[in-house]
């Protein structure tokens, strides 16, 4: 048992340093141009981030991977498109907007499409999201069309130069709402009892059921909540990605791939994994032909699975006496 | 206050629970002693909803709640100690108390303050640990905590699943005579335990249970007396 944690550690930390390891060597061999890779992997990364808060959320509370995530992320992008860019709405009343339809529509998919399973097995309510992610592309293709959209950036201004490197100025935006909602869900899920309800269930649910704590609310709860960061998510970058009804699939393989490397179901392995599989990303597209970025959340995925199916961060199942 | 009839549950194609008919009488400790696998923990699962009833009814305070949400149950005034006592282990003594209060969360604000002392008066201890994280506590003060937790919901019944589990005898004794001294305050407590002499001597009254039926049934003090269970369960 001692054994095996200190090879766990060994395994995570050795991840870590080569981690690094890579970045010193992209920052001393490219100097700016990596400092470039590496924020623009950061901003992707942060919304890699919300997009896996969104998988660990949800499948902490029911254990369902929801395949529908990425299409909340699409919803908010086209909705902010539709709303600011050409309803001339203030960028501010389009995001609140936005969040909001897209949580609604999140919450309500739970009621009318994921409760009527719960006495079904969970592989059945994960084939129920893939069918919910088909819907929601189907529809978005006949409301927006085929074509990616321009969507407004949040602020005006060119590139703010930072060590040589440029960021747009939508990159801060980026982090800073990332930021923000790390927060707020964390506060939820550690100040509220609604939220210490929930994450007593995914401790032990018999335990939650008995203290009153019902599922049915859990799952209603966890929907809602991932709803809004993945709409959040897809609003903030939607000016850097050219959102369309498709850009959802790839952004919820992007997420749920960051949610496993980081540990599913815990929130800062959420983050970690967000960050990680953005910056290698970006790295890997200035090395190698642009076509192998896609890969490489992939192989990660596939690594990690392979080495520490628990992730980074998470836990392996405790076995219950 | 608790009707319990003719009750049969079922684990897939298993038969744990077979026409199973108990009462617990308002102010009274009942207590089901019987082996292990006999049904007991069943039972206790099914009247809190946490398993599902095949046949027969649960009916609390003239109202059937058989197969009602475990939530709904707690709601209506049932609270259950789990086996094994179930706290939330990453999680503080004061948050696994304030869970307990989950269902009157949007209400009672006073009132679950007034149960938090109460809570602290009978187990002194966990006023001490409140900060501390409930993983940490001896088997002995995990256990109070669940008899903590399960008193903040306010209930007029209390179920309790084998409170001695793994204890050293001092501290079974001790919760034992808390189970008293909230049996003196009114609650009504329904207990099932494999210690059968602890239990015999703290109930009123006590059903003996096998391979799933109630096989014998009387006052606390004549089952204490009888052969049969003297035999098998007392030793």
């Amino acid at each position: 048992m001692v054994g095996r944690d200190a090879d766990n550690r060994i395994l995570v930390g050795g991840a870590a340093a080569a981690f690094c390891v890579l970045i010193v060597a992209t920052l001393v061999v490219k100097g700016s141009t990596g400092l470039q890779w590496i924020m623009s992997g950061m901003t992707v990364g942060s919304i890699y981030a919300l997009i896996a808060m969104g998988f660990s959320v949800i499948y902490s509370s029911t254990h369902v991977i929801n395949f529908a995530q990425g299409e909340f992320s699409m919803l908010g992008g086209v909705l902010m498109f539709s709303l600011v860019t050409r309803g001339h709405l203030p960028t501010w009343l389009g995001f609140i907007i936005a969040v909001l339809i897209v949580t609604a529509i999140g919450a309500g998919l739970e009621r009318v499409a994921i409760r009527p399973m719960r006495n079904h097995s969970v592989i059945s309510v994960i084939i129920v999201t893939i069918g919910l992610a088909i819907a929601l592309r189907a529809t978005a293709k006949w409301i927006w069309g085929t074509d990616p959209v321009r969507v407004t950036a949040f602020s005006s201004g060119t590139r703010v130069k930072i060590l040589g490197a440029y960021l747009p100025p939508q990159s801060f935006w980026v982090f800073g709402f990332a930021a923000v909602a790390v927060v707020l869900v964390f506060l939820f899920f550690n100040r509220t009892l609604l939220g210490k309800g929930m994450r007593a269930a995914a401790m032990n649910p018999d335990a939650a059921s008995l203290v009153g704590v019902s599922s049915s609310t859990s799952s209603l709860v966890a929907w809602t909540i991932a709803a809004a960061l993945g709409s959040a998510a897809g609003i903030v970058i939607a000016p850097i990605i050219l959102p369309s009804f498709s850009s959802g699939a790839m952004l919820g393989l992007k997420g749920f791939s960051a949610a496993v490397v980081g540990g599913l179901g815990s929130a800062p392995g959420a983050v970690v994994g967000g960050l990680v599989l953005g910056v290698l990303e970006t790295i890997t597209a200035g090395v190698l032909p642009t076509g192998y970025k896609d890969a490489i959340a992939f192989l990660l995925l596939i690594l990690v699975l392979l080495v520490r199916p628990q992730g980074l961060l998470g836990r392996a199942e405790d076995v219950k006496v | 206050m608790l009707r319990v009839d003719k009750l049969s549950t079922f684990y897939g194609n298993i038969q744990a629970l077979r026409d199973v008919t108990i009462r617990a009488r308002r102010g009274q400790i009942t207590t089901i002693i019987g082996a292990n696998g006999a049904g007991k923990t069943t039972l206790l699962r099914t009247v809190s909803g946490l398993n599902k009833a095949r046949h027969g009814l649960v009916i609390y305070e003239d109202r059937d709640i058989t197969n009602m949400q475990p939530s709904r149950i707690v709601h209506a005034g049932i609270s259950q100690v789990p086996q094994g006592r179930q706290v939330f282990g990453e999680m503080t003594v004061g948050e696994n108390l304030a869970l307990g209060a989950y269902v009157r969360r949007f209400r009672e604000r006073g009132e679950i303050e007034d149960d938090r002392r109460m809570v602290y008066e009978l187990f002194p201890v966990l006023e001490e640990r409140a900060s501390q994280v409930a993983g940490t506590l001896s088997g002995g003060e995990q256990q109070m905590l669940a008899v903590g937790r399960a008193l903040m919901s306010h209930p007029r019944l209390l179920l309790l699943d084998e409170p001695s589990m793994g204890l050293a005898p001092k501290v079974i004794q001790s919760i034992f005579r808390t189970l008293l001294a909230l049996h003196e305050q009114g609650l009504t407590i329904l207990l099932v335990e494999q210690d059968a002499k602890i239990a015999l001597e703290t109930a009123d009254y006590g059903y003996v249970m096998r391979t799933g039926k109630v096989a014998l049934e009387g006052e606390a003090g004549e089952l204490l007396e009888n052969e049969e269970v003297k035999r098998i369960y007392l030793g």
